[in-house]
């Protein structure tokens, strides 16, 4: 009975939006949250940056493979190691009319680093913009930066005059108290325009005719709404009252795809899932003096004990990756050699801990996000029991992302998860500069446990600055051995990403999870 | 009744400022909103700097009395997840919950208040036993797991009514409003069905209650020996004794009803200012919950006042009393 109904209502709305669809192409679009504001240089929130720039756009962009390709810069050349030319796109139009010109870089690329503006470390290194004429800029930096064009697929240009005219020059300072306008407004060179927008209920674009690329894409307009709750968002799509769910519950897999004109896209994602050791001189938690995980070999240990083929098999469904590299494969930097996981072995485990001085195991905490990642929960309840099955007594800290992430950072946990999908980088050195090398000033910033190998931050200091594509990808190699070695992380798993769509829309998934609409067909 | 205003007006503040500081007190378990304002790989002087730019280094005790200060003066501060001004953010959203919460407190009497006296006046019914069954089951099943039952009929096997946000809407000066297209009154009906449902078995079963005692009086024997018209008895004369404790009952439960609208406006994705509220927890938006915390004890007080001033109204024996209307808590 709830088989036919569902299908007869779907049959009923499939034929009356049919022709409204012909007509229109206008694509619903139901993401978990809302983006925060309209100023694509407002947050670091990769869902919003993404979606925005949907109206704005950056100097170089990733195409749907994740590869650079030029936007509103046709062309860059290394002039010196610190100083790179970028020729610009002619004939480019804001929404507004006015001209795209080297005036516009120029200031879009201050606003962003100005001392004040919240993502600044989305673009480390640039010291300075010349304008060389109407259609050429130079960037200055402090040094050599082979990850330059990956840092400006996030920074959208503004237009100058707009910015100008509307008091929007410097950026969105939350401190004063005053509303921004470009918080509220948007003006680009996007693919689309911003039509309406009423926060965290709906926002409407409409394609942009004047658009310089040539539209891969056929829609006409597209209506974007939060829908936070899992349930809700899946019988939105179930309803036909939306196109396009992200990210659609694993849990509704099944229903989705057994449901008549639905159905899930699912593939790994970038972010690798991974534990860290607290390598500090005492355990957060422990019933031991010292700590044990100082010592390579207790690590190693920890991670023989771990049977990742059973938690894909069992919690993830199937659906995840298991990694043995911090880094998923479609990143630079990423190796097939150094991606193989050290075999699942308990006796092994046992073995290494009593060599190491801990035949009975020892205790300690283990802190995991419920609310962060896929299934994370139910992961860590799983390693804690392939863990006591080697002695070892992990107590399991379950919290919310923001208190799990503040104790993280504070150095509360003996283990603690954390996943990683390098962005905004797309470069395994984000990896290496935040994870893996010791904490020194801007590098280290996510090695609360105090990993550190001289070798390894030689290497990363190195990578940083050199401009080689070769000799860079190969000391990352170097690097990446070493700390797998031992074991610097415990790597798990890439976790899928999972939409959902009606059978008449065409998208594509790429494993950063964010939806590029430029590319979505409504057949 | 000056005097009684004033003093609640006093009150309203010591209520607001003692939420506020319990507010704050609960604040610094929710986590570091810091790391959701920063980008992930950021630098511990990049964090550093953040929180001082917000004055998050500083002891409870100043924040709290920098916001009591700040509100004072109207300024609820910048929402650190829209960089946008709270005030306005809360007035973006008051329309939302005030439009979910009238129809949600009209359905519950317009409903509730007829299907109590028709189970009080045929209480052996077959329909009327149903009905008592079905209020069992409202006032017992999760407020969510009702949402989502009706979104599952309605929208998902019946395709009839959206199951999400609120339709088209019509703006009348700052005031959005959804009363003025089909789709804005479509969306209106299952989340306001979905919130009222608790208060109508409530005022259907009390109705029903207090009418069947009302029914028993002496006046309503006397009533029935003057030969009076059933309709007259039950309407002119039962119903009217009826109602005075369901209108307090009422005016208290729509504070119950602004509360209940998170749930509501979570499940429906109904852009209200619970949504608002719960998106301020989980992104630890401090200056947004605080605002809402307070926003809310201030109504729940406004309300309280109006009952007693009501009470005082309808009931005339408490006229004469009025240091009895007053001593009442807020």
């Amino acid at each position: 009975m709830r088989k036919l109904l569902l299908a007869a209502s779907t049959a009923f709305l499939v034929q009356f939006s049919a022709p409204a669809f012909a007509a229109e192409h206008t694509l619903r679009y139901a993401s978990a949250g809302d983006i925060y504001g309209l100023d694509p240089q407002s947050t670091t929130d990769s869902f919003s940056i993404n979606f925005l720039m949907h109206i704005y756009e950056p100097l170089v962009r990733y195409n749907r493979e994740l590869k650079i390709e030029p936007a509103l810069a046709t062309s860059w050349e290394i002039v010196k190691p610190d100083v790179i030319r970028y020729k610009l796109r002619q004939g480019v139009k804001f929404h507004d009319g006015s001209d795209f010109t080297a005036d516009d870089v120029v200031m879009s690329l201050m606003r962003a680093t100005d001392d004040k503006s919240p993502i600044k470390g989305n673009l480390p290194a640039l010291k300075s913009v010349e304008k060389i004429d109407d259609y050429t800029v130079e960037l200055h930096l402090s040094g050599p930066t082979p990850l330059l064009n990956n840092y400006l697929t996030n920074i959208a240009i503004f237009d100058a005059q707009w910015l100008e005219k509307n008091n929007g020059v410097k950026p969105v300072n939350a401190e004063v108290g005053e509303e921004g306008y470009t918080t509220t407004h948007a003006n680009g060179t996007g693919p689309f325009k911003l039509e309406s927008r009423r926060p965290d209920a709906q926002t409407v674009l409409t394609a942009n005719e004047g658009w310089w690329d040539k539209p891969e894409h056929n829609l006409t307009k597209i209506v974007h709404t939060p829908i936070s709750s899992d349930a809700t968002r899946v019988a939105a799509l179930l309803s036909g009252e939306v196109d396009v769910i992200t990210p659609s519950p694993l849990q509704d897999a099944k229903r989705i795809a057994g449901s008549p004109g639905t159905k899930v896209l699912e593939s790994p994602g970038l972010r690798t899932i991974m534990m860290n050791f607290n390598m500090r001189d005492k355990l957060a938690d422990g019933n031991v003096e010292g700590n044990p995980f100082k010592d390579a070999r207790v690590r190693k240990a920890v991670y023989l004990a771990i049977n990742m083929d059973l938690v894909r098999d069992k919690i993830m469904r199937g659906k995840s990756r298991n990694a043995g590299m911090l880094v998923a494969p479609e990143v630079p930097g990423f190796d097939e050699k150094l991606n193989q996981r050290f075999p699942y072995d308990t006796a092994a485990a046992k073995a290494l801990l009593a060599e190491a001085g801990y035949p009975d195991g020892f205790q300690f905490n283990m802190n995991c996000p419920n609310d962060a990642y896929v299934n994370d929960e139910e992961v860590c309840q799983a390693m804690t029991a392939m863990l006591a099955q080697v002695g070892l007594n992990a107590k399991l800290v379950t919290e919310g992302r923001t208190l799990h992430f503040k104790k993280a950072q504070e150095g509360q946990a003996d283990m603690f998860m954390l996943g990683w999908a390098t962005l905004p980088m797309l470069d395994g050195f984000s990896v290496l500069s935040a994870m893996l090398h010791s904490p020194e000033g801007k590098l280290g910033t996510w090695n609360p446990g105090g990993y550190k190998n001289a070798k390894v931050d030689e290497l990363t200091k190195k990578i940083d600055v050199e401009l080689d594509e070769a000799k860079r990808r190969q000391m990352m190699a170097e690097a990446f051995a070493i700390s797998e070695e031992e074991v610097a992380w415990l790597p798990l798993h890439q976790q899928p990403l999972s939409w959902a769509v009606r059978d008449n829309v065409e998208v594509v998934q790429t494993p950063d999870d964010l939806l590029r609409l430029w590319y979505a067909r409504i057949k | 009744m000056f005097v009684f205003l004033v003093r609640r007006l006093f009150q309203a503040v010591m209520v607001m400022l003692a939420v506020a500081f319990i507010a704050f007190l609960m604040f610094r378990y929710l986590g570091d909103p810091v790391n959701n304002i920063v980008s992930q790989d950021a630098t511990q002087e990049q964090r550093e700097e953040v929180r001082q730019r917000l004055h998050l280094d500083d002891p409870m005790i100043m924040q709290y009395g920098r916001f009591v200060a700040n509100a004072a003066q109207g300024d609820f501060g910048m929402s650190y997840r829209n960089s946008r001004p709270v005030s306005a953010l809360l007035a973006e959203r008051l329309p939302a919950t005030a439009e979910l919460v009238l129809v949600a407190a009209l359905l519950s009497l317009v409903l509730g208040i007829p299907l109590g006296i028709y189970t009080a006046l045929k209480p052996r019914g077959i329909l009327s036993q149903g009905l008592q069954i079905l209020s069992l089951i409202g006032i017992s099943l999760p407020t969510f797991v009702t949402g989502i039952l009706l979104i599952l009929i309605f929208s998902v096997w019946l395709g009839w009514l959206p199951s999400f946000g609120r339709g088209e809407v019509i703006d009348i000066g700052w005031w959005s409003t959804g009363f003025l297209t089909l789709s804005g009154i479509k969306a209106l009906i299952l989340p306001s069905f979905m919130l009222c449902l608790f208060q109508l078995t409530l005022i259907m079963r009390l109705v029903r209650a207090e009418m069947m005692e009302v029914l028993r009086a002496d006046y309503i024997k006397f009533a029935k020996a003057r030969g009076l018209r059933n309709k007259t008895i039950h309407f002119r004369h039962a119903l009217k004794n009826t109602l005075i404790p369901v209108v307090t009952i009422f005016g208290l439960q729509l504070g119950g009803l602004i509360a209940f609208a998170i749930i509501t406006e979570t499940v429906f994705q109904w852009p209200g200012m619970g949504a608002l509220f719960i998106q301020a927890v989980n992104f630890t938006d401090v200056p947004v919950m605080a605002a809402y915390l307070v926003m809310v004890s201030l109504i729940f007080v406004i309300i309280n006042t109006s009952v007693d001033l009501l009470y005082n109204v309808i009931d005339p024996r408490l006229r004469a009393d009025p240091t009895r209307a007053s001593g009442r808590g807020a």
